[in-house]
């Protein structure tokens, strides 16, 4: 086993998610306690130029049609002999629809130990420690890394996209492709969400709702509210599953990550799944009746009040400071 | 547009697809006078109010309103029952039938079944830890007896139920009637953790499996202990104990706390030295009220606090429009509000506005956040809800 | 077609978590467990392709204290087996002692198509579905929230963020990931359930719990709050115009 770390490169056509990023980032602080290189892996088609802005000292590259975009069965066949062979100290992957899915296969596969929900792995008095968030946030856990090639599945939080950015020449070595015959999953086609919403993502005001919207019709409460404050209302996962606003708009693991000036979270107790998407905020301001709810700790502000009742009083007194 | 039915002998008038329904002998007295339709408060809102759903099941037609969901208004406020002249117990027998229908083919509001689930698996609807039950003891600021801690007979059991333990806005008239019951003496106890959800609403909304799976563990909470009546917050509590709990066998003397405390009124008097200086209104719960006839001694009990002045609403006693929390309305306000976009809370606090009342006095725990966010939502200024023995607390400090 | 759905306890998060008391563990004696809820979209699922084209679902599920009722609720919505495989459960459960406790069974009930919950919230050792999958030597597609199944293929959708949503074709066998269930999942009365406590049977198998090869926990503790949030106080209206001024000092307004 040697001291690199390695990153999964996680793209969706043809753009690099912002996880692998963070990864990334990561990778170079750990790489810098255990003296090794951070080596990024893009299995990808044509695929050369993901390459491009990672701060990465080396790049792996595994090029198949049939990885265009991700594929369980592919990945896993290269993956699997890529750790086999190079036998890292440990490879990062996202948390994610990607990550997620490859890496416990892999664990089973090459019998490595594979820890999921991880914020941070860090130095701590000559070992490294893996913190990780359980339970919706409620534990968090610690332990030493295992002394084994570990894998881990990432949570974002702990470093900024911008961190894993670099423009340094990197050296890229082709890897060659395994057999990728007889491959059990085929991607028919993407589908987008309908095109006639708005793009929270990229909204620079957010207004969101979580579980304390108890009834559709209040939402027009928090509807009234962004109007007055020239935002966009999005939500946490219960108000989607209720049907009450699009999965456009959803904020979340499955849903998006968004980078707002202002975050204004109603109702929303703070679960990892939601949070772990709106840590790019410039400000977060929480109201919620739990004092215990763990989006206070993101918060910058935090109101202990009725997120309806902040919600009217707000729009009123916005409405008054703008003399209308 | 259906066809007439013909039918060969008169016994053939009902549809026997609804199991129990159909063989029913009070609906068959039903003279389609429409009474009970015209007085629901939802009545124009449904497929199938109830006269309706009666003519419909005498026509053959009866699967036409199980496929409607429109039974889901039903808030099991009883002015149908009331309003009734063959006296046939429509709430029950009728409306009740139908949201079983609908329970046992999964066509359930989300929100309802939210509740159920919550009711099955923490005893109580809110989804609170049942471990936590007993927490707001601790901010009663008087002693609450637990039973089984260091205490296994009590004079009285009080059955303080699933809002007055739980929610934010209710705990206050737990608090109050704590309070009034230390200052008479009473001998009391409560279940703590052991208490689970009474379960009347949820069997008025058609879970009478879940109904009887709470019934039987508050029956061996109570086995546990030894005590000569129950006291209970809430009616519907009320109603389970005195009217739908001896159906399974378990019969305890019961009072809702109005007529306990109306009876000891001339020792509580002496307690009541402050004036509360208000124009009052009272607002008849369905389940004291209209089905089991408790209209004095909530009343008398108001009357008993020097410088209130007691205002009736018009619809007041039997004619009281209910709050919209019975029969599972507690928790179907999302899908009774798609319907509707009205809500009987809504009519009730502007009826009571228009007496002049500052005080909104209510004795049923469903009442006081379903009012108190009507008035927030209708922008009533100058309203405040409060529970009987919240009033009565007041007059006492 | 057959379909087997494995699910799993969790610590039920409306209870308190009870750590144990070396800080290294749940303390499980106390902890209060609920079916995963990923698991009960797992199981709704595989009884809408039942009643849609026709299946016979078998629940497997480790022999804990508090599976019956979760396997009996999912009797009465229409699983047609239950199967519980016991073991030692003392010293606590993870995702890799669960793929090795169900596998064998898995390999002798032979399904065309396995359905789990996508992930659950204890699982520190990755997800039950991939564990499972390799095991097995199948296909795993996790994310899935609708699964059509056309003969010796399963057509699924795999969703990503923004809504953005992969549809994927599957050889069955495979094993699936479940996020949610194409409805949710349903309501089934109290008495539907008791009656299926009597007239359904739990079949029950033996097997071993291998708890190694995953990273050793040193604390468990509930965070602490470093950084609170600054709170506002005063009544509705001061906090509002509290709120106004911090979003004229942001340039919002």
């Amino acid at each position: 086993m040697n001291q690199d770390i390695y990153v999964l490169i996680e793209h969706i056509r043809g753009s690099v998610s912002d996880i692998s990023f963070m990864d990334l980032a990561q990778a170079r602080a750990l790489a810098s306690v255990t003296g090794g290189q951070v080596v990024a892996v893009i299995l990808g088609h044509k695929a050369q130029e993901l390459a491009n802005g990672l701060d990465a000292d080396s790049v792996l590259y595994v090029d198949d049609a049939a990885m265009a975009e991700f594929n369980y069965d592919a990945y896993q066949r290269v993956l699997t002999s890529l750790l086999k062979d190079k036998a890292p100290r440990a490879m990062l992957f996202g948390d994610t629809t990607i990550g997620a899915d490859i890496a416990s296969s892999l664990s089973a596969a090459l019998d490595l130990p594979v820890i999921s929900f991880c914020a941070e792995v860090k130095g701590d008095g000559g070992a490294l420690k893996y913190v990780s968030h359980i339970c919706a946030g409620k534990l968090h856990v610690e332990g030493p890394l295992p002394d084994q090639t570990t894998l881990l599945t990432m949570v974002p939080g702990r470093f900024r996209v911008e961190e894993g950015k670099s423009n340094k020449p990197h050296p890229l070595t082709i890897l060659p492709t395994p057999d990728m015959s007889d491959l059990r999953i085929a991607l028919m086609e993407y589908e987008e969400p309908s095109a006639e919403d708005v793009d929270i993502s990229t909204e620079p005001i957010l207004i969101a709702v979580g579980r304390g919207l108890m009834n559709k019709d209040d939402l027009e409460i928090v509807e009234d509210l962004a109007e007055v404050m020239g935002g966009t209302v999005c939500a946490s996962r219960p108000v989607v599953d209720q049907r009450w606003l699009p999965s456009t708009r959803l904020v979340g693991k499955s849903g998006k990550v968004v980078k707002p000036k202002i975050y204004l979270a109603l109702g929303i107790s703070g679960a990892p799944e939601h949070v772990e998407s709106i840590t790019g905020s410039e400000m977060i301001i929480a109201v919620n009746t739990d004092p215990n709810a763990p989006i206070f700790n993101l918060a910058k502000y935090g109101v202990e009040e009725d997120m309806l009742d902040v919600a009217e009083a707000l729009s009123e007194a916005i409405q008054e400071a703008k003399g209308g | 547009m259906s066809q007439a039915v013909v039918l060969d002998k008169p016994a053939d008038l009902y549809d026997p697809n609804v199991p129990g329904l159909g063989t029913d002998p009070d609906i068959k007295h039903c003279i389609q006078c429409g009474n009970c339709s015209g007085v629901c408060p939802w009545g124009y809102v449904m497929e199938y109010p109830p006269s309706r759903m009666i003519s419909a099941l005498r026509a053959g037609i009866f699967d036409q309103v199980t496929s409607t969901d429109s039974v889901w208004m039903c808030i099991a406020c009883s002015a149908c029952t009331t309003a009734c002249p063959s006296l046939i117990p429509i709430t029950e027998h009728l409306m009740t039938r139908i949201k079983e229908e609908l329970i046992l083919a999964g066509r359930v509001p989300t929100e309802l079944q939210s509740a159920l689930e919550a009711s099955h698996r923490y005893g109580n609807p809110l989804g609170e830890s049942p471990r936590k039950r007993a927490d707001w003891t601790k901010e009663a600021g008087v002693p609450v007896p637990i039973l089984g801690k260091n205490k296994s007979h009590a004079d009285v059991l009080w059955f303080v139920g699933d809002y007055p333990a739980y929610h934010p806005n209710v705990k206050p008239t737990s608090f109050a009637l704590a309070s009034i019951f230390n200052a008479l003496g009473v001998d009391f106890g409560i279940l703590g953790n052991d208490e689970h959800s009474d379960g009347d609403s949820q069997r008025l909304a058609g879970e009478q499996g879940l109904f009887e799976t709470l019934a039987e563990k508050n029956a061996r909470a109570f086995n546990k202990y030894s005590f000569n009546e129950i006291v209970t917050t809430d009616p519907h509590a009320y109603n389970a104990f005195r009217n739908a709990y001896p159906e399974l066998g378990i019969t305890y003397p019961v009072q809702h706390y109005t007529q306990y405390l109306a009876e000891r009124i001339e020792q509580l008097k002496p307690f009541l030295r402050k004036e509360v200086k208000a124009t009052v209104t009272y607002h008849d719960p369905c389940y004291l009220g209209r089905v089991n006839g408790i209209y004095d001694e909530p009343r008398q009990l108001i009357e008993a606090i020097r410088g209130i002045e007691l205002v009736e609403m018009p619809h007041h006693r039997e004619t009281s429009l209910c709050c919209g929390g019975g029969g599972g309305g507690m928790w179907l306000d999302g899908y009774q509000w798609e319907k509707s976009h009205a809500r009987t809370s809504e009519w009730r606090v502007k009826e009571a506005q228009k007496t002049g009342a500052q005080i909104l006095v209510v004795a049923c725990p469903y009442e006081k956040p379903r009012f108190q966010d009507a008035i927030k939502t209708v922008r009533i200024d100058n309203l405040e809800v409060m529970d009987l023995t919240e009033l009565l607390a007041k007059a006492m400090k | 077609m057959k379909i087997v759905v494995p699910i799993q306890l969790v610590p039920d998060l409306v209870e308190d978590l009870e750590i144990s008391p070396d800080g290294t563990s749940f303390d499980y004696e106390n902890l209060v467990w609920i079916i995963n809820e990923f698991d009960d979209h797992a199981i709704e699922q595989a009884i809408l392709i039942k009643e849609k084209s026709g299946a016979e679902v078998t629940i497997l599920a480790p022999d804990m204290e508090d599976i019956d009722d979760p396997l009996f609720t999912a009797a009465a919505k229409g699983a047609d087996k239950l199967l519980k495989i016991s073991g030692d459960f003392d010293a606590g459960i993870n995702n890799h002692a669960l793929s090795k406790l169900f596998t064998p069974a898995l390999r002798s009930l032979q399904p065309d198509l396995i359905l789990t919950g996508v992930s659950n919230h204890d699982g520190l050792d990755g997800a039950l579905g991939p564990l499972m999958a390799h095991h097995l030597g199948l296909p795993y597609i996790g994310y899935v929230s609708s699964v059509t199944v056309d003969g010796e293929k399963a057509t699924v959708h795999k969703d990503y963020p923004g809504g953005l949503k992969a549809r994927l074709k599957v050889k069955l066998p495979a094993v699936l990931g479940i996020t949610s269930s194409e409805t949710p999942p349903r309501y089934v009365p109290v008495s539907k359930v008791r009656q299926s406590m009597k007239t359904s049977q739990i079949d029950e198998l033996e097997g071993e719990m291998d708890l190694s090869g995953v990273a050793t926990i040193e604390r468990m503790y509930e965070p602490e709050v470093t950084e609170k949030a600054e709170m506002l106080n005063g009544d509705i209206a001061d906090i509002s115009n509290q709120l106004v001024k911090i979003l004229k000092e942001q340039g919002l307004i």
